[in-house]
């Protein structure tokens, strides 16, 4: 277990004061100006170093990313971060409780990334829903500002930084990095076809990068105890902390900071308050938010939570929000409520996805009642085939992984129902 | 779009129009297109809905065509485009919600309000809407009553929350039985030697 000295977000649940002053008493802000004093080079480096893998789903290396923005900064196409808290991964709660509980740690982090990469403003990107959290944040931001620590002099360094706060307003899709610089500059919410990627032309056409909160907000804290320290925890290549959220049937859901690495079952067991009924009463996981494909109480049983361990196992880390479904549940009815939610937010652009997502919310629908045939199973199987890669963006795959993932390990359940149905009849 | 969507008249206050103009500032000159979103958002803080006079203006104030404004409007699910109740009552039934028990919360609206999804009570009190995942799993079942959220809901406790709202009270938003954001009920698992 993660001790506590290691922990990144020390208020994570609010039980400190949120304001600048109780940000400053845990050691946000501490001599921020000597970091950047360092140089871009050394906090690049550092966060190379650090190993950290980007925590809104993808795992890219956070520090590579960097290093994909132009060198020389030519002053007719400004440098851009953006952050991307446009949370909305089913089963994942983990931005909003750093936004609303740490924003200091992420405004820190956003100067230390923004300076890092030669960008003088950083638009967060926060969901429409979030309007409570929008307003700690912009709170933070205005506290920062007076003090000096963000605006013309940031942390009494040359370097000129600011911080914007754009709402979006109910979609989705807008959390795929491209669909979101759209979004901020008016448009509908549609990825854009990569090359040419957000760091050649990004937000207004100009050198862009798109981290997650989550990234973004640790940063501050493995500049200040050096990058080795944070890859000497989790496992090599799945390096340092991770904010899980643990939902559905489990006796006490929560938010938690703990090492890469975990065990799925001390995660749960140890934090989680346990599987509602026992272990034994375990049925399903899906262990990384709704896109990542569910795993049966076998594979949970030993698994890992890291980036490689899941892929593994043919699935993933995502968001790292675990949905645990005991033995009470409908699982084909659960992948079916996630079949519609991708129909719902599938922005309709590709037709692969704009189409597949509704075919198959309409056949998950069968197979919950039973009333599709026994081929639709392998039909369906190829469906998701054909809409998986297929498509601009990662929506069409995580619409496709989850059903792919009931099919694997629960072909038999969607059997047994056709068969009970057809006998009834 | 209905007739009074065209015809009703769209202004912004005095001070929203301060505001618009802050907001313009956020962005680079000649991106301020960037601002429609947010000006939208004031608009339907103000009007309580977008009618299509209220897209035109915000386009007219950014000097930019009709159509892009529109085709915002219509791309994201916040905005409105009809008028609702005063209280929109957004409930959650993605994957964690329908884990928790989202289902008996629905009813409980239901058989409270007697109104299905996206109708209106009669009254205009109350609008309600079923809405894909808030982002607030750890604590659900959720529903978003205008800003604010409702967690760890029971039937008991969505019955009580709107029966204060139709007395004009506002009920307390945040958990419902009394837990401290995210964390674990009954008390925390880390950092327990920190107060």
């Amino acid at each position: 277990m993660l001790s506590d000295k290691n922990r990144v977000f020390t208020n994570l649940y609010g039980f400190q004061d949120i304001s600048l002053k109780g940000a400053q008493e845990r050691g946000d802000w501490e001599h921020t100006g000597s970091l950047m004093a360092q140089g871009r080079d050394w906090i690049v480096d550092q966060v190379q170093k650090s190993g950290l893998r980007g925590r809104g789903g993808a795992g890219f290396p956070t520090g590579l990313k960097w290093t994909f923005m132009p060198r020389q900064v030519i002053p007719e196409r400004p440098h851009y971060l953006v952050i991307n808290a446009d949370e909305g991964e089913p089963g994942t709660c983990k931005d909003r409780d750093i936004i609303r509980n740490e924003p200091h740690k992420l405004l820190e982090g956003a100067l230390l990334a923004g300076f890092a990469m030669g960008a003088h403003v950083a638009y967060i990107y926060i969901r429409g829903e979030f309007y409570r959290e929008a307003i700690v944040l912009q709170t933070a931001i205005n506290e920062a500002r007076s003090a000096g620590l963000l605006g013309e002099k940031a942390c009494s360094t040359d370097w000129k930084f600011n911080v914007e706060l754009h709402r979006g307003m109910g979609a989705y899709i807008c959390g795929e990095e491209t669909a979101l610089i759209n979004s901020i500059e008016g448009r509908k919410g549609q990825p854009r076809l990569k090359p040419p990627f957000p760091a050649g032309v990004g937000l207004f056409g100009c050198p862009t990068t798109v981290n997650n909160v989550e990234s973004i907000a640790v940063i501050p804290t493995i500049l200040r105890r050096g990058g080795e320290w944070f890859a000497g925890l989790g496992r090599p290549k799945n390096t340092g902390t991770k904010v899980f959220c643990i939902s559905g049937h489990v006796n006490t859901p929560c938010n938690v900071e703990e090492e890469m690495g975990i065990s799925l079952r001390e995660l749960i067991e140890r934090h989680a308050g346990g599987v509602r009924g026992g272990w034994e009463n375990l049925l399903a996981v899906i262990p990384g938010g709704s896109s990542v494909p569910v795993l049966p109480k076998n594979i949970c049983d030993h698994v890992l939570m890291d980036f490689d361990s899941l892929r593994d196992v043919q699935s993933g880390l995502g968001t790292a929000a675990v949905i645990v479904m005991d033995r009470s549940t409908d699982i084909v009815q659960a992948v079916a409520r996630l079949s519609r939610f991708y129909k719902h937010e599938s922005c309709g652009q590709c037709t692969p996805c704009r189409e597949g997502t509704g075919w198959l919310w309409r056949m998950m629908e069968r197979m919950v009642n039973g009333t599709a045939h026994m081929a639709e199973i392998d039909v369906m199987e190829q469906v998701t085939r054909q809409i998986e890669g297929h498509t601009i963006c990662a929506l069409g795959d995580a619409a496709a992984w989850p059903v792919q993932g009931l099919i694997r390990h629960f072909r038999a359940e969607i059997e047994n129902r056709i068969t009970a149905r057809a006998r009834a009849a | 779009m209905n007739e009074s969507s065209e015809t009703v008249p769209f202004f912004f206050t005095a001070d929203n129009l301060k505001q618009a103009e802050d907001v313009i500032r956020r962005y680079p000159s000649g991106k301020q297109a960037a601002a429609t979103m947010p000006l939208l958002d004031l608009a339907q803080r103000q009007a309580g809905w977008l009618p299509r006079t209220a897209m035109d203006y915000v386009a007219n104030l950014l000097q930019i065509p009709s159509i892009s404004v529109y085709e915002v409007a219509t791309f994201y699910t916040m905005y409105r485009l009809h008028p609702i109740g005063r209280y929109h009552v957004k409930i959650c039934t993605s994957i964690s919600c329908f884990l928790c028990g989202s289902g008996k919360i629905l009813q409980t609206c239901r058989d409270i309000l007697c109104i299905n999804f996206g109708e209106t009570t009669i009254d205009k009190q109350f609008t309600i809407d079923e809405i894909e995942c808030a982002g607030a799993c750890v604590n659900a079942p959720i529903v978003q009553i205008g800003d604010d959220y409702f967690e760890d809901l029971d039937g008991v406790s969505m019955r009580k929350i709107l029966e204060s709202l139709k007395r004009g009270e506002q009920p307390k938003a945040g958990s419902q039985r009394g837990r401290q954001c995210s964390c674990p009920a009954g008390g925390p698992t880390t950092l327990k030697t920190e107060d």
